[in-house]
């Protein structure tokens, strides 16, 4: 059965004239590793806000549509309740501090207080979580003193830390330094393949192409494609939507390089070697 | 143009975890990226250079001029800093309001201001947005308005902590074009950044912070030649030069334009 179902979804903001979410309709399955991609002000976030019920819950507006989790409809449910299912990190993880907390560990216990866990399990979980995220050895410091990227990993590991069946991540590796956003991008990976559905909007779109299995491409707030990330990013008019494909994609194309099978460009490192390896041996290009 | 000398710089915010660890560069009129590992000290290290903060040892000459006999009011006339999160620096209601502050704060004109304001919300691409509340804004134009009330400013130095988060390729390209803009009008650059893409095609000087160090100082090209230093200080190269070395050329490319100029030439041998 489908993890995620939404229906016709629209939604504008208060005092604002423009839909941000124009109909949109999708089904995600358990363990998919969904990328969502799309200039800005495409609406990311704001579809990212709906699939927790933050909208139409907190952000009042109008709304239309469904939304939902399971059999679970997120409009007609408190947020705390829909949260239980799935968590989500916010673009700007300083929004994501409770700001009450004392301490990183505090911080990442905060979410698992209501979860009825026993005490060993909720620490074994916020090591884990916190090693993971390789910020284990500043658990005793004041959030508000760590680097902003250290912030962005103590927002990524309170949300794993709660182990939800859906997680959300809104460019979650934004003030990463290159191996941390590889490091996310592998665990994230790995949850997924434990069953946790995952959708995860980012512009590194070299990371989006290697681990996603299905690309979401926004467009004024409306879904304008949701294929794998080979037919996406081989999508003739990809400009003309404000994204640019995976450099390795990019340099395929100047090339003329197709993959003979599905017709498509390669999308990643892996995929770009080989094709220009058959290349210089003299396989096949066409212009 | 300016010049600013750092001499055995150290910092630490409590006793015993030292973050700076004597720190000695001189940064010149060449466009300049800093990058490192995340709690590197790149952050602390422009707070620094800014007189927010104040090194624990060393000293830091604007042009010869020891910094620390110049106060933060007169520092802020010369040297803008682009804070990481702008939630750090927007404070106002109404977004021409917030880029104003910086200019009439340093002593412009109200009518000044003004122009200078308008002038730097049109180059970020947010003309017309005057009237907005900050507040409404998602985190990519928030950014901006905190780079428009730099711009505004007109200082000889400008730093920008992370322009990028949050931009898509169309601001990211905007955001290259107003620092090469910025060095031709003879600004000093400096810009802190994860985006090692961007790094190979903006930046004539690459620095590496790691641990508190300068690990690595030169022609951007040369350090990302310096692969096993980059893994030192959890980097990597760009995409396309990964792609270079894949494919064990000997040669190593920055741009995809490079790369396929390159491709094309070997084919027709
Ligand atoms: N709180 C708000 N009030 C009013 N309008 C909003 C609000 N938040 C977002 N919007 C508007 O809704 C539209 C979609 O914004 P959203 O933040 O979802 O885009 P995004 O794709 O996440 O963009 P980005 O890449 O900049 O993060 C935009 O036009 C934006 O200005
Ligand atoms: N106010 C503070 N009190 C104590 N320690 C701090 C404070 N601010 C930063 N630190 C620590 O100093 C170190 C350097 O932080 P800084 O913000 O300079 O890093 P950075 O290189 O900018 O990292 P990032 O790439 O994550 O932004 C980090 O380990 C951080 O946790
Ligand atoms: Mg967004
Ligand atoms: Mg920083």
């Amino acid at each position: 059965m489908a993890k995620i179902v939404v229906e016709h979804l629209k939604y504008r903001y208060p005092l604002t004239d423009e839909l941000a979410l124009k109909d949109i309709s999708f089904t995600i399955e358990p363990g998919e590793f969904i990328g969502i991609i799309g200039e800005n002000n495409a609406g990311k976030s704001t579809l990212c806000q709906a699939l927790v019920g933050i909208i139409p819950n907190f952000y009042k507006g109008a709304y239309g549509g469904k939304v939902f989790i399971d059999d679970l409809e997120v409009a007609k449910h408190s947020i705390s309740e829909v949260c239980r299912k799935v968590g989500i990190v916010f673009q700007n993880p300083f929004n994501q501090v409770t700001g009450s907390k004392l301490t990183v560990y505090e911080e990442i216990a905060f979410g698992l207080e209501n979860m009825g866990l026993s005490r060993t399990e909720m620490m074994e979980r916020i090591d884990y979580s916190l090693k993971l995220l390789d910020i284990y050895q500043y658990k005793d410091r004041n959030p508000f003193d760590l680097s902003g990227g250290q912030m962005q990993r103590m927002a990524i590991a309170s949300i794993i830390a709660m182990r939800p069946e859906v997680i959300i991540l809104d460019e979650p590796t934004s003030q990463l330094d290159p191996q941390g956003s590889e490091e996310v991008f592998r665990a994230v990976q790995s949850l997924s393949q434990e069953g946790i559905s995952i959708l995860m909007v980012e512009h590194k779109m070299e990371k989006i192409a290697a681990y996603s299995d299905r690309v979401m491409l926004l467009k004024d707030g409306k879904m304008v494609a949701f294929d794998t990330p080979q037919k996406v990013f081989s999508l003739e008019n990809l400009e003309q939507y404000g994204v640019n494909a995976p450099a390795f994609t990019r340099i395929c194309k100047k090339l003329g390089i197709k993959n003979q099978k599905n017709g498509c460009y390669p999308v990643t490192l892996e995929e770009a070697e080989g094709a220009i390896n058959l290349l210089k041996n003299g396989g096949i290009a066409d212009e | 143009m300016s010049n600013i000398e750092i001499k055995d710089m150290y910092f630490s915010y409590t006793e015993n975890e030292p973050v700076l660890n004597g720190i000695n560069l001189t940064l010149d009129s060449r466009t300049t990226a800093i990058i490192g590992q995340n709690g590197a000290g790149k952050t602390t290290f422009v707070k620094l250079l800014k007189g927010l903060l104040k090194p624990t040892h060393g000293q830091i000459f604007w042009d010869g001029k020891d910094i620390s006999q110049m106060t933060v009011a007169q520092l802020a006339k010369y040297i803008g800093l682009v804070f990481q999160n702008p939630n750090d620096q927007i404070f106002k209601g109404k977004v021409i309001d917030e880029v104003m502050f910086g200019p009439i704060n340093i002593g412009m004109s109200q009518e000044d201001a003004l122009d200078h304001a308008r002038k730097a919300l049109s180059i970020v691409g947010l003309a017309g947005t005057e009237d907005e509340n900050p507040y409404d804004m998602g985190l990519s134009d928030r950014k901006m308005i905190a780079i428009a009330s730099i711009l505004a400013m007109d200082t000889d130095v400008v730093i920008f902590d992370e322009p990028t988060i949050a931009q898509d390729y169309k601001a990211k390209e905007k955001i290259k074009q107003i620092i090469r803009q910025l060095k031709s009008d003879g600004k000093m650059v400096l810009t802190i950044i994860h985006d090692m893409d961007f790094v190979a095609e903006c930046f004539e000087r690459t620095i590496v912070f790691a641990k508190g160090n300068v690990l690595l100082d030169g022609p951007t090209a040369e350090v990302f030649a310096q692969k096993e230093k980059l893994t030192q200080a959890y980097l990597e190269p760009p995409h396309v030069t990964q792609l270079c070395n894949r494919l064990g050329y000997q040669q190593t490319f920055l741009t995809v334009e490079d790369f396929v100029a390159y491709v094309k030439r070997t084919l027709k041998k």
